[in-house]
């Protein structure tokens, strides 16, 4: 038998998985991680398990992130594109795990794109 | 953590198109591609959108696929899930639109819906307990236990302005507050889960689609009105509904939300299933009861009523599906916020099942006070090849058709009696021109007489001999005085049979009566069936637009059509069936009938 605290337990603990079927509102926050052949190809797709881990993690309800094709410029992939309402659209490239990690602690929570990891065209 | 959800509807209607199958198939592909630890796979209740189904919705983007087979899975896997590109041609489309990408809450069908009862349909997994919890699963029950005492929790209903979902419209509260005063050393709490009126489909998908709400509702009825047992009586013809509550009663169990000592705060309740044979009438309250005794399902007088004598002769409350499926978020949201939507004397929301000539057959659930317009055109997505409407038949065979000039009329209970048709359990038929009203309301009346348990006379032999009326009237050999006869013993069944069966079966009659009778007249004066439906009414001909392609002449079975070819044919009215095949198979819409 379960008593109420295990009850709730229960159900933070499947508030973070079920998140993933909230349709998604006009405030939340977008990551979009490319998972074209050549993203998959250079590792995206442990990238983006980590953007959904570090998120729920977090509690994070109102991020969402989602897959896209190919972005076009495959050899800066694995590629990932953070949309914030209101703001410019940011390109982060050749990520890892940490570096996804990373973003979700600087730039989701705090607010603070992470310089360094941009697209930067010369 | 998972970062794909694949959901896949477990609705009756869906399941019949295979969706077991689907989800099978995608198990085995995302195994193949070695997600499953990344991807969850789950079959859900009913989306709603049952016209469109199978219907498969992909998540975190939401993107809501139609039409699924097997063989589409594939690619859905290898496109959509490993590369993140959503295969738009699968894609949920509008009518007139060429934006094939939609959020699910984006479209018509769903932007005019609320959904209170449904709100778990397709989103949870039916067969996990824990999905329930975390969509605030069990927390009314919780909050019941150590805020409410039985008196506040029933208070709390009273003052919602909840009414009873199954078709008489009785205010809930009260019902709980007679249940609770009744004095008895036991007390049962019992749910009407049988539903069977023609084309309704509202109960089935909530017990499916989100089993757990209504036991939560029981256990917390059963905690307002002391009772420790309570009984679902539900159909044996909806197979899934009844696995998936007996999976979500075997859970609550387990999880001791069911049984002695709930949540060891000291409430007991424990429920049962009860099969129904699929007798109409079992849905009549007292009949339904008598059936879980192990009696012959026949209703008997009232009173005395079940909250005094009912199961066993003991208290009893009696509550309909999806009348239970809005208790939890009553408690948890408050009266004030049911209250707030639906109408004066009509709160909250109610669920339809949308049948007949529309594009969008399905499950919708509105606030109360929408009009029948917003429900058939937008939400339904109107009438399919360009016909035109002619009347919404809702109640199923205890209820009456609504015509097209009381298409506004905002739906509640006391707008549909006054209009002469009722709420009902929620089924709601659209007809078009090519609908005979007659033909309709025998129809119902073959339904209703064949239900009838036999008990009382009036409705035994009255709607025996009312069929008997409408099959004159359709074969073209009734009189006027025949009509007349007949509306006057509509008025003697309604006012004598023993149930509600009997007192509503002629509302069908009685209802196209008031609002077609001149399509009763052209059937007695005219011989004729206007929406060429009745067949003893009815001659096929050939026009002059005929090619003499002899197709028609090799299609009909009963070798009644002769002519030359390349010259006009001509059909032999006393060999003819009136099967239609010829219609159907001529190219130059030169057969006719009238």
């Amino acid at each position: 038998m379960k008593t109420i605290e295990e009850i709730n337990a229960i159900k933070e603990k499947m508030q973070k998985v079920l998140n993933t079927r909230e349709s998604q509102g006009e405030n939340d926050i977008r990551i979009v991680v490319g998972m074209a052949t050549c993203g998959i190809a250079a590792g995206a797709r442990p990238v983006l398990n980590a953007f959904v881990e570090e998120a729920a993690r977090r509690n994070l309800k109102n991020v969402k992130v989602t897959q896209s094709g190919c972005l076009g410029m495959c050899k800066y992939e694995p590629m990932a594109q953070v949309y914030v309402p209101g703001k410019e659209v940011i390109t982060y490239v050749r990520l890892n795990e940490e570096m996804a990690r990373k973003i979700i602690a600087e730039h989701i929570v705090n607010g603070n794109v992470v310089a360094g990891y941009t697209l930067d065209l010369e | 953590m998972f970062r794909n959800h694949v959901l896949v509807c477990g609705g009756t209607g869906c399941a019949s198109g295979n969706s077991q199958q689907i989800l099978e198939e995608f198990d085995k592909r995302i195994k193949e591609a070695g997600l499953e630890k990344e991807v969850k796979v789950i079959m859900t209740g009913c989306f709603g959108l049952c016209a469109n189904g199978p219907v498969v919705v992909v998540y975190p983007e939401g993107a809501f696929y139609q039409r699924i087979t097997p063989s589409d899975v594939k690619e859905i896997v290898d496109e959509h899930i490993v590369k993140g590109r959503i295969v738009t041609k699968l894609l949920y489309k509008e009518k007139d639109e060429s934006k094939k990408i939609k959020a699910l809450n984006d479209t018509a069908f769903y932007k005019n819906q609320h959904r209170v009862a449904l709100r778990n349909c397709g989103l949870i997994d039916p067969e996990n307990i824990d999905e329930y919890i975390a969509k605030d699963g069990y927390q009314a029950l919780i909050k019941c236990y150590t805020e409410l005492t039985p008196q506040g929790v029933i208070d709390i209903i009273k003052e919602s302005g909840l009414r009873g979902r199954g078709g008489g419209g009785f205010p809930t509260g009260l019902k709980w507050q007679f249940a609770k005063n009744a004095e008895g050393d036991k007390k049962f709490v019992c749910c009407n889960a049988d539903e069977g009126d023609p084309g309704a489909f509202m109960d089935r998908s909530v017990l499916e689609g989100d089993p757990h709400a209504v036991i939560e509702a029981m256990t917390i009825a059963g905690y307002a009105i002391g009772s420790d047992q309570g009984y679902i009586y539900v159909r044996a013809e909806y197979p899934i509904a009844v696995k998936r509550l007996q999976i979500a009663i075997k859970q609550a169990k387990e999880y001791g939300l069911l049984g002695k000592n709930i949540l060891g705060l000291g409430h007991n309740f424990d429920l049962e299933i009860r099969l129904g044979a699929g007798a109409f009438v079992c849905g009549e309250e007292t009949a339904l009861m008598a059936s879980i005794e192990g009696r012959r399902g026949e209703p008997r007088p009232r009173p005395p009523f079940p909250a005094v004598k009912g199961l066993f002769g003991k208290p009893t409350l009696l509550n309909n599906v999806e009348t239970y499926a809005n208790i939890p978020q009553i408690i948890l949201n408050g009266a004030a916020w049911f209250a707030s939507m639906g109408t004066e004397k009509s709160k909250g929301t109610k669920v339809f099942a949308l049948g007949g000539k529309i594009t969008n057959t399905g499950l919708v659930e509105i606030p109360m006070g929408t009009s029948l317009r917003t429900v058939i055109e937008e939400i339904g997505g109107g009438i399919p090849n360009g016909k035109k409407f002619k009347a919404a038949q809702t109640g199923g065979p205890s209820g009456g058709c609504i015509p097209a000039s009381h298409l506004d009329t905002p739906i509640d209970y006391d707008n549909l009696i006054k209009i002469g048709s009722m709420m009902g359990s929620g089924g709601l038929i659209v007809m078009d021109e090519d609908n005979c009203m007659v033909d309709i309301a025998k129809f119902f009346l073959e339904f209703t007489k064949d239900e009838s348990c036999g008990k009382c006379t009036p409705c035994r032999i009255g709607t025996t001999r009312l069929l008997e009326y409408l099959e004159k009237i359709t074969e073209g050999k009734a009189t006027m005085q025949d009509l007349e006869d007949m509306e006057e013993l509509c008025y003697y069944i309604k006012d004598n049979a023993l149930c509600g069966l009997g007192q509503t079966a002629p509302n069908p009659v009685l209802s196209t009566l008031m609002y077609f009778k001149d399509e009763y007249v052209a059937h007695v004066k005219d011989k004729k069936c206007p929406a060429g439906v009745c067949k003893a009414l009815l001659q096929y001909y050939i026009t002059e637009n005929c090619k003499g392609c002899t197709l028609c002449a090799k299609k009909c079975p009963v070798g009644a059509i002769s002519g030359k070819v390349k010259e006009r044919h001509a059909i032999d009215t006393d060999k003819c069936i009136k099967c239609g095949v010829c219609m159907d198979v001529c190219k130059f819409n030169a057969v006719i009938k009238k």
